[in-house]
């Protein structure tokens, strides 16, 4: 693999980790919590989508029109149940409920569907390439994952920008108090916000079995990691600063793997540091959270 | 005249500190009423219990005859309260406009083309339409203090309850505040405000209600209020008789 290629595969790679960070990114934006559960939720999804592959017998795409909402109306549920609750006792209350699903979540997998790790298939796909030259090949999946990246990000700015919901989640960023002054129950603005977290988390979490060709209980401590680095490096709160994130963690990643097979995941956890002391705040300013 | 406003006994405690005691007072549909008080009297945590952002530890709130105690601060808005806050609560995330739209669309309940003439003729009125497309937290404090009016006005309340928002205004831009104010007294909003510039006040107010320590101790047309003993002693000290 040439420096040419590195890069090119850590750009495409930087769609991936932009996927998984954009709920992440959200929750805090909007709700200012910070869910450490993000990774398990992710597996939580691609455990969803094979049930449906094997249950139902469909393929990935359509799993995700039933994955997707599925989660929403999950995390619509935990934040009107528990994490509200939460957020009146403090920041650490909804830290320690979302540290517990984390704990949770991967223990029950484990006791429904043992340690084995489940593929999900999604045939020629798979192995699809486009050949540009001798030595750089761009892979199809990864190529249509940093597409989607984009596409995600970009209707989530118009998302937040253009509509109603949108706007009240931009205004309970700010004040949900002075937004309960303006007619509207905030604690449901909340709840849309989680729910949407909650299924951008499980679309990361099908795209990231579908590159790892499967998925196991434990995945979400790996991609939780993932999640937070791009987040942090992007800047918490600014849907294409989880993008300019992904880039980078991918960059540092796929770069470092020149040098050795055991280089990608401490170089990018050395970028990350390297962020968090130099510019704190992210490289993105946050459009949704100041 | 029916009541707009019924205070009953209202109560507040934080932990051990009691900021409001056994407040009662009415205010008649229409009426525009002042409050003054010394600093921490409770005059502002009396407008959060009356806009329903805190909750009353005892007594009860009617608005236009019906019992709010238990209702939310959104139901309350729709219901025809508006608030401003005495440190502006801008949306800094959102434009002026959009601002002014979430009251018009969710207080007011509006649909999009009806919200959107809302929020623009409250920004019109509050002498905020130039800045209209500017995100709001750019805004200097004069501009602030209107966007909270703005943003009151777009919820089309039939109560507004001020909360010291002339503050820190120069004497010219508090004269035009009080001709704004004084005409939406005149189109018949029933206006609670608390003001430290009394001077501004009482140009808009028929009626003064002085707290002090969280308890009401005068009541009345303002140059009566301002001029009882009980009010001199918690503005100007025991020393002056």
């Amino acid at each position: 693999m040439n420096i040419v290629n590195a890069l090119i595969q850590g750009v495409l790679l930087g769609g991936l980790f932009a996927i998984s960070a954009l709920g992440l990114s959200l929750a805090f934006g909007v709700l200012k919590v910070v869910n450490l559960a993000h990774g398990q939720i992710m597996t939580l999804g691609a455990y969803f989508s094979v049930m449906t592959l094997t249950s139902l017998g469909m393929d990935v795409w359509l799993s995700i029109l039933i994955v997707v909402p599925a989660m929403f109306a999950i995390g619509y549920v935990v934040q009107r149940t528990m994490l509200q609750r939460a957020l009146r006792m403090g920041e650490l209350a909804p830290l320690m409920i979302t540290f517990g699903f984390s704990v949770i979540i991967p223990n029950v997998l484990i006791s429904v569907f043992t340690n084995n790790k489940l593929q999900i298939p999604i045939g020629d796909l798979a192995v699809a390439s486009i050949q540009v030259s001798d030595s750089i090949s761009i892979g199809v999946m990864p190529l249509l994952t940093l597409a989607i990246a984009v596409i995600l990000i970009v209707l989530l700015q118009l998302f937040l920008a253009r509509t109603r919901p949108g706007r009240n989640m931009r205004a309970a960023a700010d004040d949900p108090q002075t937004l309960s002054l303006m007619g509207v129950n905030y604690r449901n603005v909340y709840a849309m916000a989680m729910g949407l977290a909650f299924a951008l988390a499980a679309l990361a979490g099908v795209f990231f079995g579908i590159r790892q060709g499967g998925v196991t209980p434990f995945d979400g401590q790996l991609t939780v990691l993932f999640a937070f680095e791009a987040v942090i490096i992007g800047g918490l709160g600014s849907p294409w600063g989880t993008l300019a994130g992904g880039i980078v963690l991918g960059l540092a990643q796929t770069v470092a793997g020149l040098f050795g097979p055991e280089l990608p995941l401490l170089v990018g956890n050395l970028v990350f540091l390297l962020v968090l002391v130099l510019r704190p705040t992210g490289i993105v300013k946050s459009k949704v959270a100041s | 005249m029916s009541n707009a406003l019924e205070i009953k006994g209202i109560a507040k405690s934080y932990a051990s500190l009691r900021v409001l005691e056994e407040v009662t007072f009415t205010v008649p549909a229409g009426q525009a009423i002042g409050i003054v008080g010394p600093n921490g009297a409770g005059k502002s945590t009396l407008l959060s219990v009356i806009s329903g952002t805190e909750k009353a530890s005892a007594g009860t709130v009617l608005i236009n005859g019906r019992d709010v105690t238990s209702v939310g601060s959104e139901d309350r808005t729709r219901m025809g309260i508006g608030r401003t806050f005495q440190i502006p609560r801008p949306f800094t995330n959102l434009t002026v406009f959009e601002n002014a739209l979430s009251g018009a669309t969710f207080g007011a309940g509006l649909k999009r083309k009806a919200a959107e003439d809302k929020a623009l003729e409250a920004l019109e009125i509050a002498e905020m339409m130039q800045y209209a497309n500017t995100p709001a937290g750019q805004l200097p404090l004069l501009a602030r203090k209107r966007l909270e009016l703005a943003r009151a006005l777009a919820t089309n309340p039939s109560i507004l309850l001020l909360d010291e928002i002339a503050g820190g205004l120069t004497e010219a831009e508090c004269d035009s505040l009080v001709q704004t104010i004084s005409q939406l007294r005149d189109s018949g909003i029933t206006i609670v405000w608390i003001e430290h510039v009394v001077q501004a006040l009482t140009a808009v107010v028929s009626r003064l209600v002085c707290l002090a320590s969280g308890t009401l101790i005068a009541d009345g047309d303002p140059k009566t209020v301002m001029q009882s003993p009980e009010v001199l002693e918690v503005y100007l000290g025991g020393g002056i008789k």
